[in-house]
């Protein structure tokens, strides 16, 4: 097991859902789901993302695609037109998650 | 029955370029060309344009786009299918067909959807119990019905069908949902009916997966280093099967990117709960597809599953919300960081000096290059420069106004190294509420028209 960033060996996308944006994860062989599965709970995400996210964090599972969805309320500063910050719609929330370490 | 229907997607959004659909109808074969050119907040600008101007408030990027391709879209017989109508679905239409005339393009026919903007009907609606609740916090729409700019229903691909089977070229629809300008073909070439729930969904998901353009050919891949020749990205075609199963792919020779993670990355967009994707004509279980490469640069999505639809229709209100300004400034090193949060202290306290003050959630500080995309999570301490973003936001507009004056003088009356003032005093523009809501589905009838260039 070594140390690794997700964004070693994941792909992530991400985009706004009203005033908070969701986070797709996915990886690319069954291993590496059961990695992220693993590791990648609510509480780390939303641990990860405390300076962003004032709200709940909620995963969801699709195992299909091996692939994680977070939706992290409150995280735009409003949303849409009502917000100020430059992510205004979460674009870059994806990249950031792929910051996370994980022991592979 | 065709067995193979090429659908491609060109346009992601107001305001996306104008050589997705040009080089979509130029490069290959096509059935169909669907765009999308809304979004939550273009509806209220729309029904501004409007107000002022009663041949206004629908996409003339649309037409714009046409004025390049229509004879030839005419003569390839390339259905094109769009929600450029906006709240004018009617001035789209008669645009299109002055521009046919101008062209000399003969026989051009083009349809209309209407009843999807509700705005007028408003009183009408709550009077009959109708609340329109908002779906988000359960407020109900009095407290912002004197303030309301827009009120349009999400219709989905029956409607698109119907236009097609009434014989239209060009189909203008108003706020159509993305994925129904992919479902409505397929619904109209393969006879599929409103209980065909499994069908529907993949449609929906095909719909999904083209709906943003390039987003599924290699845009905003975090893979992008794989991404060959962004220059000449190529849209997506979805190759469409009667039983529901399709193929995701782009013409032959464009740039770009199709495989299983550029296709499972817009899957993922804007996801919510991936089982239960609702929709005005089905649900759809985005966790039920089978995703394979079939090819270079195909990906086929098979056996996916759907349910019925909820009795009721999602409404996307607009309200006038108060007012915002954000401005900029660049902040060159040494200590590029420290004096930038100095600035805007000093901005701050330069206002309160002279009575104007602000609440936190109001204010906004951003000290762009030390990290704000990613902040707590990737920072930088001493970067060589930053653009502090500052932007305030409330009821008042001349507060905003006053807000937008105290930028510049930092140039001079600050710290040094403040520059990159282009652009002049930021002012107040609107901030538009979204307010979504629910609408039962009894209280919608959509209809459809077709003219003749």
């Amino acid at each position: 097991m070594a140390k690794v960033k997700l964004k070693e060996f994941a792909f992530a996308r991400s985009g706004d859902k009203g005033d908070g944006s969701n986070v797709g994860v996915f990886v690319t062989n069954q291993r590496d789901y059961e990695v992220i599965k693993a590791q990648l709970t609510v509480e780390r995400v939303k641990r990860h993302f405390h300076a962003i996210c004032k709200g709940e964090v909620t995963r969801y599972e699709a195992p299909n695609m091996l692939a994680l969805n977070f939706l992290l309320r409150d995280s735009l500063g409003g949303g849409g037109s009502e917000s100020l910050k430059t992510d205004a719609q979460g674009k870059t929330h994806g990249l950031a998650l792929l910051e996370i370490e994980v022991e592979r | 029955m065709r067995d193979k229907v090429l659908i491609g997607y060109g346009q992601g959004f107001w305001g996306d370029s104008i050589l997705g659909p040009v080089r979509l109808v130029r490069e290959g074969p096509l059935h169909y060309l669907a765009l999308d050119y809304l979004a939550e907040v273009t509806m209220s600008i729309m029904q501004k344009l409007k107000g002022r101007n009663p041949k206004a408030g629908y996409a003339t990027d649309f037409v714009a786009m046409l004025d390049r391709t229509l004879p030839e879209i005419h003569q390839k017989g390339v259905k094109v299918i769009a929600n450029a109508g906006g709240v004018n679905p009617q001035a789209c239409l008669q645009a299109v067909l002055e521009l046919a005339r101008k062209k000399g393009v003969k026989g051009l026919k083009v349809g209309v959807i209407e009843g999807d903007d509700v705005l007028a009907r408003v009183p009408e609606l709550l009077a009959g119990g109708h609340g329109l609740v908002n779906m988000d916090d359960g407020r109900p729409l009095s407290a912002v019905q004197d303030r309301l700019l827009s009120a349009n229903v999400y219709i989905g691909a029956f409607a698109v069908a119907e236009c097609l089977k009434a014989g239209a070229q060009i189909v203008i629809g108003g706020r159509l949902t993305d994925p129904a300008l992919v479902a409505g073909p397929m619904i109209h070439e393969f006879g599929w009916g409103p209980q065909d729930f499994d069908k529907l969904a993949a449609g929906t998901m095909a719909g999904h997966i083209a709906e943003c353009g390039a987003q599924c050919t290699g845009g905003n891949f975090t893979g992008w280093r794989e991404v060959k020749d962004f220059v000449r990205i190529g849209y997506p075609v979805i190759e469409a099967s009667p039983d529901g199963s399709f193929v995701v792919t782009k013409h032959d020779g464009t740039g770009g990117l199709v495989n299983r993670n550029t296709v499972i990355s817009q899957l993922l967009y804007e996801m919510g709960d991936p089982k239960r994707y609702l929709g005005p004509d089905c649900t759809a279980d985005f966790t039920s597809a089978v995703v394979e490469e079939v090819g270079k640069d195909r990906v086929r999505l098979s056996g996916i599953k759907g349910g019925p639809a909820t009795p009721t229709y999602k409404v996307s209100l607009s309200y006038q919300n108060g007012f915002k300004a954000t401005g900029q400034l660049t902040v060159s090193g040494p200590d590029a960081v420290a004096k930038a949060k100095l600035c805007a202290d000093i901005v701050w306290g330069r206002l309160a000096l002279d009575g104007c003050t602000f609440a936190e959630h109001e204010k906004l500080v951003e000290i762009v290059g030390a990290g704000v995309c990613h902040a707590g999570i990737n920072e930088a301490s001493d970067p060589p420069e930053v653009v502090l973003r500052l932007g305030v936001k409330c009821a008042d507009e001349d507060k905003v106004d006053r807000f937008g004056m105290e930028i510049v003088p930092l140039v001079t009356s600050g710290p040094p190294g403040v520059t990159g003032f282009a652009g002049g005093r930021p002012k107040a523009t609107d901030i538009v509420g979204y307010w979504p809501a629910l609408l039962d589905k009894t209280q919608v009838k959509t209809t459809v028209r077709v003219e003749v260039s």
